[in-house]
C-alpha cells in the first residue's frame, strides 16, 4: 500500500556563492514516518532542512511540504509545520505553563484548546505541579521533552528536529524517543537531524548525506545490509570517509 | 490580532520576571531629574567671596552690603592685603574678590569716576564670568541710585528680560535634554537587545518558523518599550512640573505626540542595531556608543551647536534627538504650538519612516 508523501524534493540546491551546500537533493517522506537525516557536520542537513522549513530559499530545484510549494506557499507550510531548533528554544524567563500558552497561541490555537493542550502535555511529560516553575530551573533532559512536546502543541503534518538530543544522557534520549514514537503514531511525520547512530535505528528510514548529496537513502535494516555492517556506525563511517569536505 | 497579543503579553512578562531591569527603566529618569535639578546645577547661588575695602566709607559698605544681600553671593571673608587676596584664592575659600581702592567714595563724588576691581577665579570660566556679570550688574544698580534719572544729559540704560525663562534656571534645558537622552535610550537599548536576545537564545528561529509575519514580531516586541517610556515621560514631566517647577508652557497634547513620534524614532533605531549585533553585549555596546554619546554631544543639551565647526554642526542633524530636544524646548518651554514645530516634526517622522524601512528590508534579507 503506497502511503501519501508529505515532503517531496527534486534536485534541491542551495548555494552560498560558489560553495554549494545543498546540491541536487531528492528524496520523498512518507505521512507519518520517522525519517532521519544523517551527515557530518557541515554536510548541509541544516541548511536543506531550513529550506524546507522556509527558512531559506533554494537556489534551484522543486520541494513540496505538506503539499505546499516552498517557493510560494511560505506561509501555507508554516502553519503545517513545527520545528525544534539545534539550540534550546524555550525562553528560560518564562514558566512551563506560559511557554506552552505562547507557542500554541501564536499558533493560532483558541483559548480552550490551549487549556486543554497545556493539562495533556503536563500529564505527558509529569510535569504536573511543576507549570508554574521557570524553565530556567529544568534539568536539560526535560527542557528537551518539554521542546519537542511545544513543537508539536498545534499537531502539524510534520516536525522537523534539528539535532534535538544534543548533550543529553542515554536514558533521556530514550524517553525522547519514546515521545517520537507516541507523535508518529498519532500521523505527525518526523524529520530528525542526528549524529547519534543509535538514534538512526529508530528511524524507519535514513537519508545520509554527504558533502551536500544524499548518498544512501533506505532503512537502517536495508543499509546494514548493503553495506555489510552490523551496525549503522559502519555504514556512516564507510560513507562518510568519501567526504572531501571537513566538518565545522 | 490575537496571535500579536499574545506575543507583546510574553514580551511584557520578559520585562516583568526581570525586576532589576525594569527598576532601572523606571528609575533612571526620575534619579536623572534629581540629579540633573539638584545637584549637577551650574546656577550661580550662594557663590562665595571676599571683600578687599580700603576705603572703608558709606559708598563702599552701601556696595557691599547690596552685594552680600542677593542670592548670588555670600561674603565670608574680609581681606586686609593684597596677599591675602592671592592666599585666599589659593586655598580655594572663594570664587571671587571685591577691591575696593582707597578713597572710592572721594573719587566718585569728586572727580566722578571711581574704580572697583573684580577678580575671580577662572579655572572654571563659566562660572567667573558669571560671577563677574552679576557683581558689575549690582554695582550699576548701585550707581543708579546714586543720581537722580535726567541729571546726566546721555544715559543708555540696558532693560534686560530673559524670555520663557526669567528665572534663569538651568531645569528649563536639562529637562527636554533628559527626555531625549531617557528616550534614546531605554527604547533604543532595550528593544535592540531584546531582539538579539532571541536570536542568541535561538527563539528567533522557532518564531520565525512559526506563521507570525517578521514585521510582526518586530512590532510586539517594541511595544512594551514603548509603554515603559509613556510612563517615563509621565514620571519626568511630573516631577519637572512639581518638583523643579518647570511649567508645561505648550499644549500638553502635543507635547505627548511628539514624544512618542520620538519614542517610535528610538525604537526603530533599536531595531536597526538588532539587525547588525550578534550579541547582546555587541547590542549594548553599539547603543552606548551610537546612540548615548551623540545624544548627549549633538543634541545641543550640554553643549551649544552653534558653537561648533560646521562638519559637526552638519552631523548633528542626523542625530533624531537634536530635533526632539529644539521640539520639547519650543513646545514644553517656549510655549509654541504645531506651527512652530512642524518642520522638525517631519524630520522626525521621515528618519522613522527611513529607519524602519530599512531595518525591516535588512530582516528580510537575512532570512533569504
Amino acid at each position: 500500500m503506497e502511503k501519501e508523501n508529505v515532503i517531496v524534493t527534486h534536485e534541491l540546491t542551495k548555494r552560498f556563492g560558489d560553495f554549494t551546500a545543498v546540491d541536487n537533493v531528492s528524496f520523498a517522506v512518507q505521512k507519518g514516518e520517522i525519517f532521519g537525516f544523517i551527515g557530518a557536520n557541515g554536510a548541509g542537513k541544516t541548511t536543506a532542512m531550513r529550506m524546507l522549513c522556509g527558512l531559506s530559499l533554494p537556489s534551484s530545484g522543486t520541494a513540496t511540504v505538506a503539499g505546499f510549494d516552498v517557493y510560494k506557499q511560505n506561509e501555507q507550510i508554516k502553519k503545517h509545520i513545527g520545528y525544534m531548533s539545534q539550540k534550546f528554544s524555550l525562553y528560560e524567563d518564562l514558566t512551563i505553563r506560559e511557554n506552552i500558552r505562547f507557542y500554541a497561541g501564536i499558533y493560532g490555537l483558541r483559548d480552550e484548546r490551549i487549556r486543554e493542550k497545556t493539562d495533556l502535555l503536563l500529564q505527558q511529560l509529569h510535569m504536573k505541579g511543576a507549570e508554574r516553575t521557570l524553565v530556567r530551573a529544568l534539568p536539560l533532559g526535560w527542557k528537551q521533552k518539554l521542546a519537542f512536546s511545544i513543537a508539536i502543541v498545534h499537531d502539524p503534518a510534520i516536525v522537523f528536529l534539528d539535532e534535538p538530543t544534543g548533550g543529553v544522557d542515554p536514558i533521556t534520549r530514550r524517553e525522547f524517543w519514546s515521545l517520537i514514537y507516541e507523535a508518529a503514531g498519532r500521523g505527525i511525520t518526523i524529520f530528525v537531524t542526528t549524529h547519534y547512530m543509535d538514534e538512526a535505528e529508530y528511524c524507519n528510514r535514513v537519508s545520509i548525506m554527504v558533502d551536500g548529496r544524499i548518498d544512501a537513502l533506505d532503512s537502517p535494516a536495508n543499509l546494514m545490509q548493503q553495506y555489510a555492517s552490523a551496525s549503522m556506525d559502519g555504514v556512516f563511517l564507510q560513507l562518510a570517509r568519501k567526504a572531501k569536505r571537513s566538518g565545522d | 490580532m490575537k496571535q500579536f497579543l499574545i506575543f507583546v503579553k510574553k514580551e511584557w512578562l520578559h520585562i516583568w520576571r526581570d525586576r532589576r531591569t525594569l527598576f532601572i527603566l523606571v528609575f533612571m529618569p526620575i534619579i536623572q531629574i534629581i540629579l540633573y535639578g539638584f545637584a549637577l546645577t551650574n546656577e550661580v547661588k550662594n557663590a562665595k567671596i571676599a571683600v578687599f575695602d580700603q576705603s572703608r566709607d558709606e559708598a563702599t559698605r552701601a556696595i557691599s552690603t547690596k552685594i552680600a544681600a542677593s542670592q548670588y553671593f555670600n561674603i565670608v571673608k574680609n581681606l586686609y592685603s593684597y596677599q591675602d587676596i592671592e592666599a585666599t584664592f589659593r586655598k580655594g575659600q572663594i570664587r571671587m574678590a571685591v577691591v575696593f581702592p582707597q578713597g572710592f567714595r572721594y573719587d566718585l563724588l569728586h572727580s566722578n569716576h571711581a574704580q572697583i576691581q573684580l577678580i575671580a577665579d577662572a579655572t572654571d570660566p563659566n562660572t567667573a564670568n558669571t560671577l563677574t556679570n552679576y557683581a558689575s550688574a549690582i554695582i550699576n544698580d548701585y550707581q543708579q541710585t546714586l543720581r537722580p534719572t535726567g541729571s546726566l544729559p546721555y544715559t543708555i540704560n540696558t532693560q534686560v528680560r530673559m524670555l520663557y525663562n526669567p528665572e534663569l534656571k538651568g531645569a528649563y534645558n536639562f529637562v527636554p535634554g533628559v527626555m531625549a537622552l531617557v528616550l534614546m535610550l531605554v527604547c533604543a537599548m532595550m528593544t535592540s537587545i531584546a531582539i538579539v536576545k532571541e536570536k542568541e537564545m535561538g527563539t528567533m528561529e522557532v518564531i520565525l518558523v512559526s506563521p507570525l509575519k517578521p514585521f510582526r514580531i518586530i512590532i510586539a516586541k517594541t511595544i512594551p518599550y514603548l509603554l515603559v517610556s509613556m510612563v517615563n515621560i509621565a514620571s519626568i514631566l511630573l516631577l519637572s512640573v512639581y518638583a523643579l517647577r518647570v511649567p508645561i508652557a505648550g499644549n500638553l497634547g502635543l507635547l505627548i505626540a511628539e514624544s512618542v513620534l520620538f519614542t517610535i524614532t528610538s525604537l526603530s533605531v533599536g531595531i536597526l542595531i538588532s539587525n547588525t549585533a550578534k550579541t547582546q553585549q555587541m547590542a549594548m555596546f553599539t547603543s552606548m556608543m551610537s546612540l548615548f554619546l551623540p545624544t548627549l554631544l549633538f543634541s545641543g543639551f550640554m553643549f551649544p551647536i552653534e558653537n561648533m565647526p560646521v562638519p559637526l554642526q552638519v552631523i548633528s542633524n542626523a542625530v533624531p534627538a537634536k530635533w526632539y530636544f529644539i521640539i520639547v524646548k519650543d513646545v514644553m518651554i517656549k510655549g509654541l504650538g504645531f506651527t512652530a514645530v512642524w518642520r522638525e516634526t517631519l524630520i522626525l517622522i521621515a528618519m522613522t519612516a527611513a529607519l524602519l524601512g530599512f531595518s525591516i528590508y535588512k530582516f528580510k534579507i537575512r532570512l533569504a
